[in-house]
């Protein structure tokens, strides 16, 4: 097991210099209960499964969903991969499973996107006192066998930090933790096992956060108001905006939640006031970066659990489907104004080469400039390749 | 008698003697403590021969079996346990499982004063058969039982079906009166009435079900088979499933059984507020053309339409009627299920889990044959066992609290170090495997701890602020199966809520006459104040080095007593010590 492990970090190594100059980023747009990506991304009109929804023309070479002007404007930097071809069908699994490509494994804990991307790039943002994976208004899934230290940082979407303040001075803080340090180490090495570590490690994160200068980039509200505006008002355009402003103060990897999209019944009216939300706040996003020239330098990657029926159940719906359906990428130096991949005329199957969640994140990790080479060991002892060994999808970086 | 129960017996002799020790010897002699200790020593040896008639150890035969099978787990895999726990580490750990809070001191220095052979057998019977304990089992089990049922969340969202009230009064009253499991399970299957506390023909039962109808009863089916059989079949709705046995046919001919129930919603007049839901049975037409056999259809992953009828698991089949003067078909599925192997299996599974930190199978929601159990026997034994023991709950929690596995230390000795779940290997439970307390147990601990819960207010008003500060960790995903996560997890935020929060800012305040003023200002030494917290938060005396770290604290505070304790309470409670039950 050393081997791999040895060669991963002087790979890292090697990279150091060329990435911190870089400063990537990446910020994933999650879309909780598996958005209808066939009224989204791969209309079928005149299809059966064609739904309500027109599609219309995009500044790329790609239609998608009338709901969605101000993306339309913005897809020359965004590639559509409409070819994903998925097995997890279930909500739990399917987070699991696209957030860190492998399936769920009663004796495996992996670690998800933002743990995977935090881990390699910290080495890069050395001078990085707020946690280097940061979930907004979500769950995201955790980090785990990279141990809680990669632990998703969970804050709500107006940038709220809570329990931050502390009453007493920094001095006697200090001497607490002091007072502290003493119970907590002296736990740890009567060999209970690594909670108690992975406590330690939790204590000085906290202390370092609290009393970081950094913090400042959780404020949001301090943007302009017309900035603000740009992004929309709800509760995901404001998580886009805190998304931007962290990148800016150099997290690598930030996670923005959008939820609801499980719609198992009256799919069209809920669809018309959700794309309008999620098209703003997204539009802003690219245009924000694109101005302040990170998004070169930032992937976006935009995805839920899975997609929906092609099929239009009783109720008006769409149920879970995960066989042929889409993700969006941008930024990051990958290729845009494309659609990746096609589906049949009614949606139901993939006709091109079918790309998995492995594939996806593959490719993220190469727009990072993170090695696929990359061999983390999992903490029984297994080697894992970084994104299960998933193929770069060749089209984004074409 | 076997091998382990020697064991057992030296080990749990072994620390008690020498508190006894340490009690009777104050006013006698070094060659009197010696004398005594070896006359001790000789009883112990003389005693572990007949180790079967000691009481609190292996009268009882179920923890006798759990030790052995235990016990040969060890053997077969070479493990060397770990010795066992210290008496006041045993006593936390048995505050914290059964009633979900640490001990006092005043209740660790009861424990610590009842004679050792006695002590252990003594605090369980007292914890499950006192009534000054009733309130506070319920309310544990409660909490556990509510978030299995409807999740941390259920029944907090905006015109939820469920009443997380009326839940929480229907278990608590099952608890307090140690209601057999069987008739629960009962129950909670084939409950009718309004799901709200105070409204005519009340049920709280009826709040596990009551949003889970939608969608053709789709969770209801996957959530009871999950939760009272152990078994998952979310995913089978949709496909065969790839791993284990379940087929598609099977979740739908499980879903049949739902089909008659209704969840009504009744509203505020002139809002659309709901003021009540009531769950009720209704003759099911089918979706095919006749209630005489009432069917219903689902899809294959080609398309093709297939017909399915009430099915239990095990291929028991109930007539197909739809009517209800035929068939009560959610009673008919709650009495298959309670007659079921499955079913104490799976219980049994995950009270193991509770106390012990891991269950026979990982998840312990998940069992089968594509799912080994860690200790196939021992799960097989206590299932039967708990049948014929007419599924009491409280007989399980003693057999497993008293057993060997249970006493164990949580430090690891060379030769069981690999003995670690998190590796992906099974447990072989050959030490206590450490876990954070949970934030219910959090919150409770803390209002014992600095005696808070003496302030006179009514149970439901304690629970609603609870609740509400319990919902700070709850993050919900976005589905409409309403599944979520907690940050009460180990990460930064409740770091900094332990840090800084309101909870710990009460837990420490200097106020004049809350718990570390009282304390600050009694005629006990300083020493004996740092013991004091030191006791409360951890149940262990202060090593030298921090007692010296104390008070280098109260000279930086200048002689603040207060001030000081402040410091010591604060670095206590944030310690990985006090938030790992261990």
């Amino acid at each position: 097991m050393a081997l791999p492990a040895l060669t991963f970090g002087t790979s890292v190594r090697a990279h150091a210099a060329d990435l911190k100059r870089r400063n990537k980023s990446a910020i994933m747009l999650w879309m909780g209960g598996g958005p209808s990506t066939i009224d989204i991304w791969d209309l079928k009109p005149g299809a059966a499964t064609g739904g309500s929804f027109t599609p219309i023309s995009t500044s790329g070479d790609v239609q998608i969903c009338e709901h969605l002007p101000m993306m339309a404007q913005q897809m020359h930097h965004m590639a559509v991969i409409r070819s994903m071809s998925t097995r997890e069908a279930d909500h739990q699994r399917g987070r699991y499973y696209m957030h860190t490509g492998y399936v769920p494994d009663r004796n495996v804990q992996h670690p998800s996107y933002g743990s995977v991307v935090a881990h390699e790039l910290a080495g890069t943002q050395t001078e990085l006192e707020i946690p280097p994976f940061v979930t907004v208004g979500g769950g995201s899934v955790g980090p785990g066998f990279l141990g809680m230290a990669w632990a998703p940082f969970t804050v709500s979407s107006d940038g709220q930090v809570r329990n931050l303040d502390h009453d007493i001075d920094s001095d006697r803080l200090l001497q607490r933790m002091a007072a502290l340090n003493l119970i907590e180490s002296s736990f740890n090495r009567q060999n209970r096992g690594s909670a108690g570590k992975e406590h330690e490690k939790i204590l000085q994160k906290t202390l370092t956060l609290m009393t970081s200068e950094q913090l400042n980039a959780f404020q949001v509200r301090q943007e302009p108001q017309a900035v603000q505006d740009s992004y929309g008002t709800g509760g995901f355009g404001r998580g886009c905006l805190l998304a931007r402003r962290l990148v800016e103060a150099g997290v690598p990897f930030v996670e923005v939640d959008m939820g609801g999209w499980d719609n198992h019944a009256n799919i069209f009216p809920t669809l018309e006031t959700k794309l309008p939300e999620m098209d703003q706040a997204m539009g802003a996003l690219v245009v924000d970066l694109e101005q302040r020239g990170l998004l070169e330098d930032t992937a976006i990657i935009w995805m839920g659990e899975f997609g929906r029926t092609p099929r239009i159940n009783g109720n008006t719906g769409r149920d879970h489907w995960a066989r042929s359906w889409s993700v969006v990428v941008g930024g990051g130096g990958v290729k845009g104004g494309i659609a990746i991949g096609e589906t049949n005329l009614d949606g139901t199957r993939v006709e091109t080469e079918p790309y998995t969640s492995q594939d996806l994140m593959a490719s993220v990790c190469q727009a990072l400039g993170i090695s696929l080479q990359t061999v983390f060991t999992s903490n029984n002892g297994r080697p894992m390749k970084i994104a299960n060994g998933g193929k770069v999808i060749k089209e984004l970086f074409s | 008698m076997s091998v382990v129960c020697e064991g057992v017996n030296v080990g749990t002799n072994g620390s008690p003697f020498n508190k006894t020790n340490q009690r009777t010897v104050v006013d006698r002699s070094p060659w009197a403590f010696f004398v005594i200790g070896i006359c001790l020593w000789l009883l112990s040896i003389q005693s572990t021969g007949q180790a079967a008639q000691r009481p609190g150890d292996h009268t009882i035969p179920q923890v006798a079996t759990i030790d052995q099978e235990i016990w040969q787990g060890w053997q077969d895999y070479k493990l060397t346990p770990s010795a066992v726990a210290k008496d006041s580490e045993w006593c936390r750990r048995v505050y914290l499982d059964l009633i979900g809070r640490i001990p006092t001191i005043d209740e660790l220095t009861i424990f610590e004063k009842d004679r050792p052979a006695d002590r252990k057998l003594n605090l369980v019977n007292t914890l499950l058969h006192n009534d000054k304990y009733t309130e506070e089992y319920a309310r544990n089990w409660t909490t556990i039982w509510t978030n299995v049922l409807i999740g941390r969340n259920g029944g907090n969202e905006n015109r939820s079906l469920t009443n997380r009230q009326g839940m929480q009064k229907y278990l608590r009253d099952s608890f307090a009166r140690n209601k057999s499991y069987d008739q629960m399970v009962v129950e909670l299957i084939s409950a009718e009435g309004v799901n709200t506390p105070g409204m005519k023909n009340f049920n709280g039962a009826v709040n596990f079900l009551a949003n889970k109808l939608t969608e053709n009863a789709t969770l209801a089916t996957a959530q009871t088979t999950e939760i009272f059989l152990g078994m998952q079949v979310q995913c089978t709705q949709c496909h065969n499933h790839p791993f284990n046995e379940w087929k598609q046919a099977k979740f739908w001919e499980m879903n049949a059984f739902f089909r008659q129930t209704v969840a009504l919603r009744r509203f505020e007049s002139g809002s659309r507020d709901i003021q009540f839901v009531e769950l009720a049975n209704q003759d099911f037409a089918g979706e095919g053309s006749q209630a005489q056999e009432a069917e219903l259809y689902y899809e294959l992953r080609n398309g093709l339409l297939k017909v399915a009828y009430p099915v239990f698991v095990d291929g028991t089949a109930i007539g197909p009627s739809g009517y209800l003067r035929d068939v009560n078909r959610r009673l008919e599925l709650a009495q298959l299920v309670v007659s079921s192997p499955y079913m104490p299996q799976a219980i049994v599974n995950r009270m193991w889990a509770h106390f012990l930190g891991y269950g026979f199978t990982k998840p312990v929601n998940d069992m089968g044959p594509h799912n080994t159990a860690s200790h196939p026997e021992l799960l097989a034994y206590l299932g039967k066992e708990f049948r014929s023991n007419s599924f009491d709950l409280k007989q399980l929690i003693q057999w497993i609290v008293l057993s060997k596995p249970y006493s164990l230390s949580s430090q690891m000795k060379r030769n069981n170090f690999r003995d670690d779940p998190e590796l992906g290997e099974q447990p072989k439970f050959s030490h206590f495997y450490l876990r954070q307390m949970r934030a219910e147990e959090l919150y409770e601990s803390l209002l014992v701890a600095t005696q808070a819960h003496k302030i006179q207010r009514s149970y439901q008003e304690q629970e609603e602020t609870k609740n509400r500060w319990l919902r700070q960790f709850i993050i919900a995903f976005g589905t409409d199966e309403g599944d979520e996560t907690t940050t009460f997890n180990g990460t930064i935020p409740q770091a900094l809520m332990l840090f800084n929060g309101d909870l710990m800012q009460r837990a420490t305040s200097a106020d004049e006459g809350g718990f570390l003023n009282t304390i600050a200002t009694s005629k006990l030494t300083n020493a004996q104040k740092i013991q004091y917290l030191y006791r409360a938060g951890l149940a262990r005396r202060p090593s030298g080095r921090e007692i010296g770290a104390a008070n280098q604290l109260l000279a930086a505070r200048l002689g603040n007593t207060t001030a000081a304790l402040q410091d010591v309470w604060w670095a206590i409670l944030n310690s990985n010590e006090f938030i790992l039950n261990h």
